[in-house]
């Protein structure tokens, strides 16, 4: 290359980049395709489209409930506002046609004329595929089964083309509702085989890129960290036949251009905002924000009882009575949380569960509880948060540090990152943390069972052992499983009181799931998984 | 000239090397379980073994060494988890997007910097120089992520001119077939001009954020650089010989003053490509930042390797090229020498 003829193509290719500013042109096939689409906005996308891979994450868990079928699904009821939530207790057939319940199996009769998206019908031979798949492949879709006591292949017994029995190990309540959770979602068996590996038995890596269901929604175009495109399958048979023809779900890391993009109404729906952007938008009016408490879920905070200072109760209840809960309902939350603190004194313990415990911020109470501890002189800790969620965690902590300094316990704060906040759980060693769960299954004693049974699962995050609480919480499992009513409200009260006189975690409100979409969306419902199903939105 | 080349690359293998044993050594120091972290909320002890042993993490550090540079060396970045692709795919895919973001942005800046430097140069003093100044120490002292806000609020939500930030292309149009990546070039060769308005329109306010920022480094070398040469001795002798004023600075002033601005030119495209994650962020860009940050956060080690390599690839390539040009510009440099 030649000087001059450098210098002169420098200066041309600048002249070239004078570009002229283009107006945006709608034309009416544009228009068409918005009035079909559904557009949805979210911070994360789905890493994986099969919910039986290796980390699928929580968004693949909305891919695989939206383009997977399962034998069963719940009823629809009326929830809190009006807004349709799912029925714990009633259950519909999705690919079962119906179903029969006996003593120690239940068999499924499965619709004849169900597809999978390459057209093959769906047999029983299939369902059975599938069912072993969850129960073999390991890591989370296995474990979400056995808590249903689904643990076996022999379980899952093929009589004909299209009947199959599920077999129990042994009466459990929660085997039904466990069939209707996302995981065990069928797959097309013959497709995956062919795609499938001695490295790789079960065919993940095939279903890890495209969607191999029967399902309402069929992926079409995915593309990791930006975009999922769906597109309805108007062969679905499980269910009428749903209203939106496309869905682009678009991810957009800012929650500031979320909430742009659905007041200038580019967005239909989104969700994972902050609270104080649902707030506001509630308060403006110009979208529609549905909040509703997560089923069965706490953020709390916990304290490590296997180590002093916290091993002491009187401890830990002068924390219970030093926490700022209402200024956290309001600052933190802005409002949108049920409190699950200072319930009335004389307020009977009731079965059920979430419920709010007695404790209200009382620091001269708390004073009086810590002298009695002999901490009078008060003591220095760390509280620990999950930097995922730090848009709640760190104001929350800043509240709790300050209020604790006032009976005298001295906390730094330590920001765990994400990737570390689960290895840290896992070791059990920090003494003082806030922390979220929230059961699929919305029972009391499944709760209770993760988070307080002395077999010490990594969601029992204080390491709380009790007899007495073991006790009553498999009493409770038991007689659930056998229909004795008196004896299992009698343990559900018996663990509740417990839990809230040991007080080893202090349960401070019930969080919501928020999502805000344009008025002309209708039709949203709330699941146990909190993600969105699009089989029943209507736009327009 | 081939020579150079073929040595300059020769050169920049042992810091390749280096680079590959840094980066795996770093990522592995990083805090966080990655076979925790996918194991997921639910998973019991033996499930995170289980996964462990899958990701091939119970291995000792030298096996797992080995591994990874063989698989480098058959081109194999290794998958990423979080996304689950494989990297060198989703690095082939996000850095024209980077790329052409990047570009067009130094491109405008260019555009607006070069004339503001050399006229700020030519009138110290005046306004055109306050002008300079005022703009060169807003645009670095204003963080990108607030430009781009900034802008999003003022041209898309409260005006309603630029289209919605989300990515590259408006949600309702289809990617061209790729061709070079870029879509202003992709969509020209597929020939469909509404899919070139759309990728042009969502290209503005992203470039303009990236150039805003990206203006202060050219504007201040242009004009000192300039500065320098006016005061030379072959200006004056030009002026002298009664040479109009646009020649003297066109032609000899301005060519001499090139070589620094190159260099800063360099710097800038290198340091944006990889710091443009908060841009990224703000438009929902899918390019190689954002890919990158979002690795690291998940402790998601072969996205983070991959980048930092392509990184350096690339430098190692742009020195070359910024070398190559200096030899082009001013027949002085010898690279040989």
């Amino acid at each position: 290359m030649k000087r001059r003829d450098f210098l002169k193509s420098v200066s041309g290719l600048a002249a070239g980049a004078a570009l002229p500013a283009v107006p945006t042109v709608i034309s009416s096939a544009y228009a068409d395709a918005r009035s079909e689409t559904l557009l949805i906005v979210s911070e994360g996308g789905p890493n994986n489209l099969d919910i039986h891979g290796v980390g699928t994450n929580v968004p693949g868990y909305e891919v695989s409930w939206n383009c997977y079928d399962r034998l069963i699904s719940h009823e629809m009821k009326s929830g809190p506002g009006g807004v349709p939530y799912y029925d714990r207790d009633k259950f519909k057939g999705e690919l079962a046609e119906e179903f029969k319940i006996d003593d120690m199996s239940v068999t499924f009769k499965l619709r004849k004329n169900a597809k999978f998206h390459d057209g093959t019908p769906v047999t029983a031979k299939d369902v059975k595929w599938s069912l072993d798949r969850a129960v073999s492949v390991g890591g989370f879709p296995t474990f979400q089964m056995s808590a249903g006591s689904l643990t076996k292949p022999e379980q899952f017994v093929v009589i004909d083309d299209y009947t199959v029995r599920v077999d129990f190990l042994k009466k459990d309540r929660l085997t039904i509702p466990d069939l209707a959770v996302i995981v065990p979602c069928i797959v097309n068996s013959e497709l995956v085989k062919k795609h499938a590996s001695e490295k790789d038995p079960w065919g993940l890596e095939f279903t890890k890129q495209q969607t191999a269901g029967s399902g309402a929604y069929k992926v079409t175009k995915w593309t990791a960290g930006t975009e999922v495109i769906m597109e309805r399958n108007d062969d679905w048979v499980c269910g009428p036949l749903p209203k939106i023809k496309r869905v682009i779900w678009r991810m957009v890391p800012q929650a500031g251009n979320r909430r742009a993009l659905l007041e200038r109404g580019d967005a239909d729906i989104s969700y994972e905002l902050p609270n104080k952007d649902f707030q506001e938008m509630k308060a403006n009016g110009k979208l529609n924000v549905v909040s509703l408490p997560f089923s069965n879920g706490i953020q709390y905070i916990g304290m490590n009882v296997t180590k002093p200072p916290f091993d002491n109760p009187k401890v830990r209840q002068a924390v219970a009575y030093a926490l700022p809960y209402q200024k956290i309902m309001d600052a933190v939350m802005f409002g949108l949380a049920n409190p699950m603190f200072g319930a009335a004194k004389d307020k009977p313990t009731e079965v059920a569960w979430p419920q709010p415990h007695k404790y209200n911020t009382d620091i001269e109470k708390a004073k009086a509880l810590m002298a009695e501890a002999g901490m009078a002189g008060g003591f220095e800790t760390t509280i620990s948060f999950d930097l995922n969620f730090a848009g709640v965690n760190e104001p929350l902590c800043v509240l709790v540090q300050e209020s604790l300094a006032q009976i005298g316990i001295k906390t730094t704060i330590n920001k765990v990152p994400g990737a570390n906040w689960r290895t840290e759980l896992n070791k059990k060693e920090m003494p003082l943390f806030t922390n979220v769960f929230s059961g699929w299954l919305d029972y009391p004693e499944y709760f209770f069972y993760w988070c307080y049974h002395g077999n010490n699962s990594v969601f029992n995050t204080m390491s709380y052992k009790s007899a007495e609480m073991d006790k009553l919480i498999d009493g409770a499992r038991t007689a659930a499983a056998s229909g004795d009513k008196a004896a299992y409200d009698a343990d559900v009260k018996g663990f509740v009181d417990l839990a809230f006189t040991d007080i080893p975690r202090i349960p401070l409100y019930q969080p919501f799931v928020n999502v805000a979409m344009q008025k002309n969306i209708s039709g949203y419902q709330y699941w146990f998984h909190r993600r969105l199903d699009y089989r029943a939105l209507v736009k327009g | 000239m081939l020579t150079m080349i073929g040595k300059r690359l020769m050169f920049a293998i042992p810091s390749l090397i280096g680079v590959v044993i840094v980066t795996f050594l770093l990522t592995r120091a990083l805090p966080g379980d990655p076979a925790a972290y996918f194991a997921g909320p639910a998973a019991t002890k033996e499930a995170v073994e289980q996964i462990r042993k899958k990701l091939g993490l119970d291995k000792p550090l030298i096996e797992q060494f080995f591994r990874y540079t063989n698989d480098l060396a058959h081109g194999d970045f290794g998958n990423s988890l979080t996304t689950g692709q494989p990297v060198a795919t989703e690095i082939r895919n996000r850095l024209p997007a980077s790329a052409e973001l990047t570009l067009l942005g130094l491109i405008v800046s260019v555009v607006i910097a070069i004339p503001l430097g050399v006229l700020a140069a030519t009138r110290p003093g005046s306004w055109v120089d306050h002008l300079c100044r005022v703009t060169t120490t807003a645009g670095v002292s204003l963080p990108v992520f607030f430009t781009g806000l900034v802008l999003v609020y003022i041209f898309y939500f409260r005006l309603g001119w630029s289209p919605a930030p989300l990515g590259r292309l408006d949600v309702f149009y289809s990617a061209p077939p790729t061709v070079t990546g870029f879509y202003l070039i992709d969509t020209l060769i597929a020939r469909d001009f509404e899919a070139f308005r759309s990728a042009l329109s969502q290209l503005i306010l992203p470039a303009t954020t990236l150039a805003i920022f990206s203006l202060a480094p050219i504007a201040r070398m242009t004009r000192a650089s300039m500065l320098a040469v006016l005061a030379s001795e072959f200006v004056r002798t030009a002026r002298a010989s009664g040479l109009s004023p646009a020649t003297v600075i066109v032609t000899y002033a301005f060519r001499n003053a090139m070589l620094p601005v190159i260099t800063t030119l360099s710097m800038v495209f290198s340091f944006l490509l990889g710091a443009n994650v908060l841009v990224e962020k703000v438009f929902a860009w899918p390019g190689i930042g954002s890919y990158a940050v979002e690795a690291l956060i998940s402790s998601d080690f072969a996205p983070v390797q991959g980048f930092v390599l392509t990184m350096a690839v690339m430098y190692v390539l742009l020195n070359l090229v910024i070398d190559i040009l200096y030899g082009v510009i001013d027949p002085r440099v010898r690279l040989e020498g």
